[in-house]
Order: structure tokens, then C-alpha cells, then sequence
């Protein structure tokens, strides 16, 4: 089946061309990061984990939401899922490939990655992680295999494969709880320490996932004979009204929690947030741009005219998926480290070659999206002759 | 066997390995950390429990011997200087003003001795270190013979998870290569490559050969103590159990082992032999 993703007409090679370029650029900056050190970045001992481990943390929400459409379609025998199910999987599968590199580039010592491994420790959340990750992607990557292999041959899928499936689904609710608790347990980074990052973390998959999703969809369905189906877009953006209304509403219960008490550890990361502290603002204003974004999006969502008007629903899409992208890709991580423990306010922002490298990753996984949806559409016969 | 039985056979059996398995993940998660009651009356019997008491009265405001304890130590252990460098910085020990050590205090009205005043910070290998807990690989891990917290340099994959959940800063990552911003290697102590998470060590390598860890040696009177709370008769309990000594944030469960003594400078006069007092007086009261 692969071959089919290594035969294509000019645009789409120029399409992955682009992306190979892009990879390229990121790839040699990460060379020179491996032998200059993570001194190239913007971290710094009160600032240790930046944009890298926030790209992997928004993109493990990402993956999480194929849930969104794998339950419906498998579980409830939601038919108008019939084909976007797929592209959910495949979806998944990019973005677990990206989370991967995401942790890869973050480390100081990657080739000795696999320590991780040889050296189990079921006390670390990161080694939970790993494993979530890695099983995670092996089970959409058997789903999807099996399900589009009998596709082609016309056969029902294997019997076998519907407990694989029913797995991934608390698989993928999995991802994003370790996700947050990879952060919620830390008596060190009061920010952190909060019970609803998990199920905020979730909301917030199950918004910006789908979103992207319907985004996708509306892309695939212009340059190829594919049709999500209007029910099937109708239903992903009722998915997104209810995640996003969750997530703002967990975000509140967060806010009033910190700012009513008032203690000040806890006040002090949502002040650095958006407001800044001794003058460092780096992140205020694209909270504040998150928020006005949150808001715009909710209007447009909860609005049954603009949400079944495709216009606007793509304008909700795109606010969605920026709101939540400020705001776990960028405030969430570095928020948790300014203050520091010792009080000091610290500035961070990513550097050139990080952003390259990041860039680079995304690429990446717009590369395996692009291919893994190809293969996919060609099994279905949308794609049209060249 | 008729049916109901059955069923309960398979119940029961179920539960049996269910409670089995539940038991073995929670020993396996590990100790979940800051109740209490589970805090023993003593510390855990059987091994030594190596801590520090660093006398703030015998401190003076001028950071001199401060000073003195972190050159002892970054020369000992090879920890390169970046000088100015904020964002490259690795330290072992280092100096904090009174408040900021004790930031979570709140100190208002401070007494006027230890307003400002230079403290050493250092890791406070902690009886129950969260930074141990985090570490993917085992690379960090708290020696249960003296309740050293030790680093593996060879295994660090340098994910600085250790450093996060670190709640004391007390953790540094070599962000580039530390070999070219050393101003004497040491042959006696390995360097470090860019890429790993190095911290304090209570000087392992110099107790093994039946030494004291070097910012101890750097002092002349007793300024920093270190030694056995296992040990009743032990400096550390002696001074403990005479004086008003506080650690970093106890309440964040982690049971820190650096003790800081801060009682008025005065009562040297009653409690140290008289030769030391006029010198210490002098020093610590500005």
C-alpha cells in the first residue's frame, strides 16, 4: 500500500518537495544543536523545558482526540463516520510521530534515549509516557493498516481487530492524563499542582484535534474527489462547541481557584501569564490574543447558524486551533517555571534555530499526514487520475 | 460445582490477584510522599543519615566565607565557571540573601542580623526526594545507606525532569560543553560532558576515603557541621537538639537535611568556648 504515497502528480510533489525543504532546514539546525548543546536554545537553568516540550504536549492532545471519532463510529455505529474515521487515525499517527521527535530534540543526551527503556522506572511519569506513546502509535498503526487492507480487498474487517480498536479508545484518553500528570505531581511548580489539568488537558484535545480534523477534511475534499459528508462536518463541530465550552470552563474553575485564595504562589504564575512580572510581558499579549480567540470562537460555535454555515465554522476551526495552540504550545510549560522556585522571573523565548527545529518537526508531520492520507484516498478511489 | 459457587470462586480469585497486582503498582509507584503520619519519630534506623547544619550565626555579611566554601567545592568537583553567563550557570553551592533562601517565610520585620545575609544553598538530599522519583532512567537515586542523593552521569539522558521537580533550584544542566570553562581541572574528579544534570554530592568521593565534604574543610569553626543524625552522640544531632534550626520549605513533604541555625549570634557567648566569641560577635552583628 505504500507505494501509493511515492506516486503523485506535480502539485503534490511540490507540496512534499516544500516540506522536504523545510525538514532539511530544521534537521540541520539540529545537528548543530547536537554539537553545540542545548545552549542554542532559549533555556536556561530557571527555565529548563520551553518550546519543545510544549509542542509535544499540544500535540499529544492532538493524537488523543481521534477518540472523538473512532468512539462514535465503532462504538455507537455512527455511520456518518464512515469515512473520516480513517483520517482520524492517521491524524494520530503523524502526531505521535511528532510528539516523539518533539521529546527526541528536547533531550541533552538523545542517543542514549533508550535508557529509558533498559533502565524501567515505573516511579517516572516520562517512563509511563513513553510507553503510552509507543503503544498508542503501534495500535493506530495495526488499526489503520488492517482496516484500509481489507477496504482494498473489499473484505470486512478481520473479527480480530474490534477489541484493537475498542483498546485504543481508553488507550488514547491515556496519553493525555499521563500527558498532565507528567506535570500535576510536582510538589516543586505550583502552577502545575492543579486536579483539573488532566481533564482540561482532555477538553482541550477534544477541541483543537477535531477542529483540525474538519480543517483537514475541507482541504482533502478540494483537491480530491473525497466528500467528508455534511452530517459528518456537522457532527466534529458539535464535538468542538462541547470540548471548547469544557475547556474554558475548566480554565475558569483554574482561575478562580488561584485568584480567590490569593495565595500568592499560586497568583503569581497567572500574573506573569498575563500581565507580566519586573517587566517581563514576553507572554501576555498572545495570552490575551488566546483569550479574545477562545472567545471568538465560542460565539461562532455556539451560534447554530455560523457553526452549520462552512465560512464561518472554518474561521471557528482556525480560532480554536490557535487559542489552544498559545496556549498549552506556549504559556502552559514556560508559566510553570517564572517565577521560579526562589523567586526569580526569568525570560524565555525561543530561538532561531529552536523555532527552525520545531518548524522542521511540524513539517514533518504534515509530510507523514499528507502520505498516510494519500495511501488512504487512493484505496477509496477519490484521488483522480493525473 | 454448581454455578453461583462457581461464580464466587472466580470472584474471589479475581479480586485475590487484583489486590495482589494493586499492591505491587502501588509499591512500585513508590512512596506517594507527604502524609504526615507516615513521618517516622526517628529517622530510618539501620544506615547512617548523613545532614548538614550550616551555623548562620558564625556567618558573616561580608560573603567571605561563603565565598570560600564554593570555591572549595566548584574546584573539588570540577564545576566549570561561566562567569557572568546567567543562562549557561552551573552551581553545587551558592549564595542566596537570607530571604530569598527562606522566600516561602515571608519574613516582614526580619532581625536585623540576618537581613541580606549571604547563605549557602546546596542540594538538601532529601529523605524523600522528588527529583528521585521522576528520573526516567535511574539515573538519580537516594543511596538507602546514607541517604546521599547520587547522580549517574553515564546513564542521564539530560530530560531535566529532575530539575523541574526540584522545588530547591539546587540542579544544573550543561548546556554546552563545561570542559573549556574549567580554571584548574581536578585529575581526582571526573568532568562532565554538555548534555547531563550534575548537582551536589555531599561529597561521596571524599567521604569514602574517610574525608569531610570540601565546603566543611573550607571552614575554620565549625561554621558548617556535617555528620550522622542516626548517631545521638553525632555533632549534628548535639547542635539540633540545643538549637532553633529551620530547613527550606519542610512543608512540601520532602524531609530536606540541611539545617540552617538561625538564633541570634548573641547566644554564641553562651553556648561556644569563650575564645570564639568576641571574632564571631564582631563579624555577625552589622
Amino acid at each position: 500500500m505504500f507505494e501509493k504515497a511515492l506516486s503523485g502528480g506535480r502539485r503534490y510533489w511540490a507540496w512534499m518537495v516544500s516540506l522536504l525543504v523545510v525538514i532539511g532546514v530544521g534537521a540541520a539546525c539540529w545537528y548543530w544543536q547536537l554539537s553545540e548543546g542545548l545552549t542554542i536554545t532559549g533555556l536556561s537553568r530557571d527555565v529548563v523545558w520551553g518550546f519543545y516540550i510544549a509542542q509535544f504536549t499540544f500535540l499529544v492532545g492532538v493524537a488523543a482526540s481521534a477518540v472523538m471519532v473512532v468512539l462514535p463510529y465503532y462504538l455507537h455505529d455512527y455511520r456518518a463516520f464512515g469515512k473520516i474515521t480513517i483520517l482520524g487515525e492517521l491524524l494520530a499517527i503523524a502526531a505521535v510521530i511528532m510528539c516523539m521527535l518533539f521529546i527526541f530534540v528536547d533531550m541533552g543526551m538523545p542517543a542514549r534515549i533508550l535508557n529509558i527503556f533498559l533502565h524501567p522506572t515505573p516511579s517516572s511519569m516520562m517512563f509511563w509516557d513513553a510507553v503510552a506513546l509507543g503503544g498508542y502509535l503501534l495500535l493506530n498503526i495495526v488499526i489503520s493498516r488492517v482496516t484500509l487492507g481489507a477496504e482494498r480487498r473489499g473484505d470486512p474487517p478481520p473479527a480480530w481487530i474490534t477489541p484493537v480498536i475498542v483498546l485504543s479508545i481508553p488507550w488514547a484518553i491515556s496519553i493525555h492524563t499521563v500527558t498532565a500528570f507528567l506535570y500535576a505531581g510536582l510538589a516543586a511548580r505550583p502552577f502545575w499542582l492543579t486536579a483539573i489539568m488532566a481533564p482540561r488537558f482532555l477538553a482541550s484535545a477534544f477541541a483543537s484535534g477535531p477542529a483540525l480534523l474538519i480543517l483537514l477534511a475541507l482541504v482533502v475534499r478540494r483537491v480530491s474527489d473525497f466528500d467528508p459528508g455534511r452530517q459528518a462536518i456537522r457532527a466534529l463541530a458539535t464535538i468542538v462547541t462541547y470540548a471548547m465550552v469544557a475547556n474554558v470552563f475548566f480554565v475558569a474553575v483554574e482561575l478562580y481557584t488561584a485568584l480567590y485564595s490569593g495565595i500568592p504562589e499560586h497568583v503569581s504564575h497567572f500574573a506573569y501569564l498575563f500581565m507580566g512580572l519586573d517587566g517581563e510581558a514576553t507572554l501576555a499579549p498572545w495570552m490575551w490574543a488566546s483569550a479574545v480567540l477562545a472567545v471568538v470562537a465560542l460565539v461562532l460555535l455556539l451560534n447554530p447558524g455560523s457553526r452549520s454555515s462552512e465560512t464561518s465554522l472554518v474561521v471557528a476551526c482556525v480560532a480554536v486551533f490557535a487559542s489552544l495552540w498559545i496556549d498549552k504550545g506556549l504559556g502552559m510549560v514556560v508559566a510553570g517555571f517564572v517565577p521560579s522556585p526562589l523567586g526569580r522571573v526569568v525570560h524565555y523565548s525561543p530561538t532561531a534555530p529552536e523555532l527552525a527545529i520545531g518548524l522542521g518537526i511540524w513539517a514533518a508531520g504534515l509530510l507523514v499526514v499528507t502520505g498516510l492520507f494519500k495511501i488512504a484516498l487512493e484505496v477509496r478511489g477519490h484521488l483522480r487520475r493525473p | 460445582m454448581d454455578a453461583s459457587r462457581r461464580g464466587f470462586l472466580t470472584i474471589a480469585g479475581l479480586s485475590l490477584v487484583g489486590a495482589a497486582g494493586g499492591s505491587t503498582l502501588i509499591a512500585a509507584i513508590g512512596e506517594p510522599g507527604t502524609a504526615v503520619e507516615s513521618l517516622p519519630a526517628e529517622p530510618p534506623g539501620g544506615g547512617r543519615r548523613l545532614a548538614m547544619v550550616i551555623d548562620l550565626r558564625k556567618f558573616g555579611h561580608d560573603g567571605e566565607l561563603v565565598e570560600r566554601c564554593i570555591r572549595a567545592c566548584h574546584r573539588a568537583h570540577n564545576v566549570p565557571d561561566f562567569g557572568a553567563d546567567r543562562k549557561n550557570e552551573i552551581k553545587w553551592i551558592w549564595a542566596e540573601d537570607f530571604e530569598s533562601t527562606f522566600r516561602d517565610e515571608e519574613f516582614r520585620y526580619l532581625r536585623r542580623d540576618l537581613q541580606g545575609k549571604p547563605t549557602l544553598l546546596l542540594c538538601n538530599h532529601c529523605d524523600n526526594p522528588p527529583c528521585t522519583r521522576v528520573c526516567p532512567t535511574k539515573a538519580t537515586w537516594r543511596r538507602p545507606a546514607d541517604g546521599i542523593v547520587m547522580m549517574d552521569w553515564h546513564r542521564c539522558i539530560g530530560c531535566r525532569y529532575c530539575i523541574v521537580a526540584c522545588p530547591y533550584g539546587s540542579r544544573s544542566f550543561n548546556w554546552t560543553d563545561p570542559r573549556p570553562h574549567l580554571e584548574s581541572p581536578q585529575a581526582d574528579f571526573p568532568t562532565r560532558t554538555r548534555g547531563v544534570v550534575e548537582k551536589c554530592t555531599f561529597c561521596e568521593e571524599l567521604l569514602a576515603r574517610g574525608g569531610q565534604p570540601a565546603c566543611v574543610e573550607a571552614c575554620a569553626d565549625d561554621e558548617i557541621v556535617f555528620g550522622d543524625l542516626n548517631d545521638p552522640g553525632s555533632k549534628v544531632r548535639r547542635l539540633l537538639a540545643e538549637h532553633l534550626a529551620i530547613r527550606r520549605q519542610p512543608g512540601l513533604g520532602t524531609r530536606p537535611e540541611v539545617y540552617y541555625i538561625v538564633e541570634d549570634p548573641r547566644t554564641l557567648a553562651e553556648t561556644a568556648p569563650a575564645a570564639v566569641v568576641p571574632g564571631a560577635a564582631e563579624n555577625d552583628h552589622v
